[in-house]
């Protein structure tokens, strides 16, 4: 088995002869790799070295590019012969296999072409495209909003347009060629780094950069104008992932909007990064993108393996952990993942009860597993985190529920019961935050974590120190971790629920009580809390809205909204409320 | 807290239990012939039926049985209806023009009266694959086992709603007989003996029906005893003796699933009039 790329193998395509390179075992599922402009084969490098320990990966540098020939006329870039290019290649690699074809940019646009063709089918099993539309759908897209030109269609067609000047700019005679060969090819190395935040690499850009980028300008002006004037109808029954890249100067979000249209087995993804950041600076995050697309075309299990399932729903594909999902809003809130798509990772100190979340999750359609964990205990969390990321992989929404109820004050709360409360409610935060916080930031898709909080963060009691000093803790510490998290992608959000109908009133331990009196006091709490009548299901709702928003703080009851509201302008009334003995 | 412990002990002088075993033979037969129609009109139905075609249905076929007289219509709720989601007002109960469709839950409910005798059955069923309401149906055996037990203790009523209750938060459903008038669980089933002209319905309720409940609602609590069976105060007194009909709707999502019978209570026992019921049957099937 070689890892290294070999000397090219030179593969005649459409009439022009393509420098091929092979990396890994060929009997393993054949990866096919193509590059954009104005790139060569070179750029695939970490992506490549990466898949090349379980795949087969092949790329190539297209016409015009790197060691391939490079036709003179115009009407020799045309998107049919780059698409038959590919094909050559495909059939030459594994000819009896079809392949998994990966692109990037021009790459990506030209093998639109070839996964639209009515066979391609037969020689591609699955298509996963980085930051290159089909041409064809990008005409349907423009004349779409063009005939329907809503304000959000007028906002799309121009955003799209403010990315694409250096498109009319290749159309322009002698201009383009001109600033490649005086300057911007040289400095195309800095460009890289400034703009796309990509750090310098010897042989990168390659030493063929001016004449591959003069010669690729035809690319544009061969098949830019006829395309999206005259678009064709261009759907394809070939899966595709789609992997959209967050800081893309070039290509925009909204591009992909009508995609489903086209594509029916389509999984969507993103990425943060730039456009060519996504492969020079985070090349091992899209190999393992790739690596489970293709495991799940293959038909090997992998964690995406529910994400071609339909029908499509919110957090299809997502996978969510929730701990505390035994009961109460914990449970809710799995169970409203469920229903909305998600597959769950979920954990109780309570094994039977998030079993049976677990179980009902799976009524609703989850694919979902249960843990018994104390959140309390840091290394027992981060074994947690590591199963579920070993087993289901890195989670998409991580929400920090579980916690227990204390009333007493403070002269009543002994060491014991601050050590307990402090332990749960805010260790217990802090332990799954830093768990899976890590693994989302270096994962790099972004994600989101929710952090049950309470009222009592904001509201001072005197009968609640402990609880609402744990909640206030878990409030701020949200805060902060919003601001770190933000340059990961990660949103993070407090959720401050209020008086709701759980089972934590149930086990709240009351200070300075014996156990009858305590068991009294749950009864008469619990009574208060039932005719309160605010089900989990609502704060569960709010959850999802806070994920799907990225909302940093959600009071949700009326008392925990207006509490909120008087914390801001009376902060003195609360204060004095907080003398009453209520709790 | 003086008149409910006054309530107490006014319930310490139960009543005995008022009927022989030629009475219950009698309500046997005729809840044995409910769940018949009933189950005759499961099997009848299929997607494109009305709640209206199906509460029709179920009338004729019980009085074509010789039933005279209704403790309340023929009611029929299919999809989320079956677990009275959105329902506001208690009109929402009777019959509407929705069609079942396939993977459908639904649930049929009736209450024949021949010569006095009342039965009162809660029939749910389901149109092809249904995973959620195999789940609900198959705990519904432990609801059955939970009531019985505690009345047999005869713990308060008011408490053995608050089990059930308790039961359905560990499982993850949610109570849907608070849904009925009263948050009923249940309620007690006498014997007729009204002058009222029989087949006359007020609001859905036989005439004799309302006849018989009004006098018991104002009688009742006379003796610290409720005829309907709920969490609140009114039922925080040991089972009466007699027959209840007792009916736990429990639903999950856009599924409700129920059964309805008669327990028998006496001064010191009680138990399920019968067990060769379709529910039961299905659960002694699945073992």
């Amino acid at each position: 088995m070689t890892t290294e790329p070999t000397n090219p193998r030179m593969i005649t395509g459409a009439g022009v002869p393509l420098a091929v390179y092979e990396q890994g075992d060929p009997n393993l599922p054949t990866v096919l790799l193509v590059h954009g402009y104005p790139d060569t084969h070179q750029v695939w490098d970490d992506v490549a070295a990466s898949l090349a320990a379980d795949h087969h990966v092949v790329r190539y540098d297209v016409r015009g590019a790197g060691a391939s020939g490079r036709p003179a006329e115009r009407r020799d870039y045309r998107l049919e012969l780059l698409a038959a290019d590919l094909f050559a290649v495909a059939d030459a690699v594994s000819p009896d296999r079809p392949v998994h074809v990966v692109a990037h940019d021009w790459g990506s646009i030209q093998s639109w072409e070839a996964v639209t063709r009515p066979d391609a089918a037969r020689r591609i099993a699955s298509y996963t495209s980085i930051s290159g539309p089909c041409l064809d759908h990008v005409g349907h897209w423009i004349r779409r909003r063009l005939t329907r030109p809503a304000p959000r269609s007028v906002r799309q067609l121009l955003g799209q347009l403010a990315h694409s000047w250096y498109i009319v700019a290749f159309h322009l005679p002698a201009i383009a060629p001109a600033t490649w060969r005086h300057g911007l090819a040289a400095r195309w190395g800095t460009v890289l780094r400034v703009v796309e935040g990509v750090s310098p690499r010897p042989g990168h850009p390659q030493p063929t950069l001016a004449d591959d980028a003069v010669r690729g300008i035809d690319l544009y002006r061969a098949n830019m104008l006829p395309r999206l004037l005259r678009p064709r109808l261009r759907p394809t029954t070939v899966p595709v992932q789609l992997i959209g890249l967050q800081q893309d100067h070039y290509v925009s979000g909204a591009l992909a909007e009508d995609l489903d249209r086209w594509v029916p087995d389509l999984r969507r993804r993103t990425l943060r990064a730039t456009h060519w950041s996504a492969l020079l600076e985070k090349g091992p995050t899209v190999a393992r993108m790739v690596r489970e697309f293709v495991a799940h075309q293959e038909g090997r299990p992998t964690p995406a393996a529910s994400a071609a399932r339909s029908p499509r729903k919110p957090f299809s594909g997502k996978l969510a952990v929730v701990t505390g999902a035994g009961s109460g809003i914990g449970r809710a809130t799995a169970l409203a993942f469920a229903e909305q798509g998600a597959d769950l990772a979920l954990c109780d100190l309570d094994l039977d009860a998030v079993e049976r979340t677990a179980e009902l999750s799976r009524l609703l359609g989850a694919n979902a597993r249960s843990w018994k964990v104390d959140v309390s205990d840091g290394p027992a969390v981060d074994a947690f985190a590591a199963e579920v990321a070993a087993e289901r992989g890195v989670p998409d929404i991580v929400v920090n529920n579980a916690g227990i109820g204390h009333s007493g004050t403070f002269l009543e709360t002994t060491e014991q019961e601050w050590q307990r409360v402090l332990d749960v409610n805010l260790w217990g935060v802090i332990h799954g935050c830093r768990a899976f916080g890590t693994l989302m930031a270096e994962r790099g898709e972004g994600g989101h974590i929710v952090n049950l909080a309470s009222a009592a963060a904001y509201l001072p009691s005197k009968m609640l120190t402990a609880y609402a000093t744990s909640k206030a803790a878990v409030l701020m510490l949200s805060d902060c971790l919003r601001a770190e998290m933000s340059g990961f992608g990660i949103g993070v959000s407090a959720i401050c629920p209020g008086i709701v109908n759980t089972n934590i009133t149930k086990t709240t331990t009351f200070s300075g009580l014996d156990n009858a009196q305590q068991a009294a006091k749950q009864k008469r709490v619990s009574g208060l809390y039932a005719r309160r009548g605010f089900p989990p299901e609502k704060v569960a709702e709010e959850i999802l809205r806070a994920v799907t928003q990225d909302r940093a703080v959600v009071p949700v009851t009326f008392e925990s909204k207006a509490a909120r509201l008087i914390s801001r302008f009376a902060p003195g009334l609360l204060r004095t409320t907080a003398r009453l003995d209520i709790g | 807290m003086s008149t409910a412990s006054a309530r107490r002990t006014n319930t310490s002088r139960a009543p005995s239990f008022p009927f022989d075993e030629r009475d219950l033979d009698r309500f046997r037969e005729l809840q044995q012939l409910s769940y018949a129609c009933a189950q005759r009109v499961g099997d009848w139905l299929g997607p494109g039926i009305t709640e209206r075609q199906a509460a029709a249905r179920l009338r004729r076929e019980l009085v074509s049985e010789g039933v005279q007289d209704f403790f309340h219509v023929p009611f029929a709720w299919f999809g989320d209806r079956s677990a009275f989601r959105h329902f506001r007002t208690p009109l929402q109960f009777f019959p509407t023009g929705r069609r079942l469709e396939e993977g459908m839950p639904y649930v049929l409910d009736c209450a024949p009266v021949v010569d006095g005798y009342t039965a009162d059955i809660g029939y749910a069923g389901k149109i092809g694959d249904n995973p959620i309401w195999e789940k609900i149906a198959f705990d519904l055996r432990e609801y059955r086992e939970l009531i019985v037990r505690e009345v047999k203790a005869r713990k308060p009523l008011a408490e053995v709603y608050a089990s059930v209750d308790a039961l359905i938060v560990r499982h993850g459903y949610d109570n849907r007989h608070r849904r009925y008038p009263g948050r009923v669980i249940g309620h007690q089933v006498t014997r007729m003996e009204s002058r009222l002209p029989a087949g006359v319905t007020v609001f859905g309720f036989g005439a004799r029906t309302l006849q018989t409940l009004g006098r018991e609602l104002v009688s009742e609590p006379l003796h610290g005893r409720f005829p309907l069976w709920a969490g609140g105060r009114l039922s925080r007194h040991a089972p009466t003796p007699g027959l209840w009909a007792v009916e736990p709707h429990i639903g999950f999502r856009d599924v409700g699933v129920k059964f309805e019978e008669l327990l028998v209570v006496t001064e010191d026992d009680a138990y399920w009039l019968d067990d060769d019921l379709p529910h039961v049957r299905r659960w002694e099937e699945g073992r």
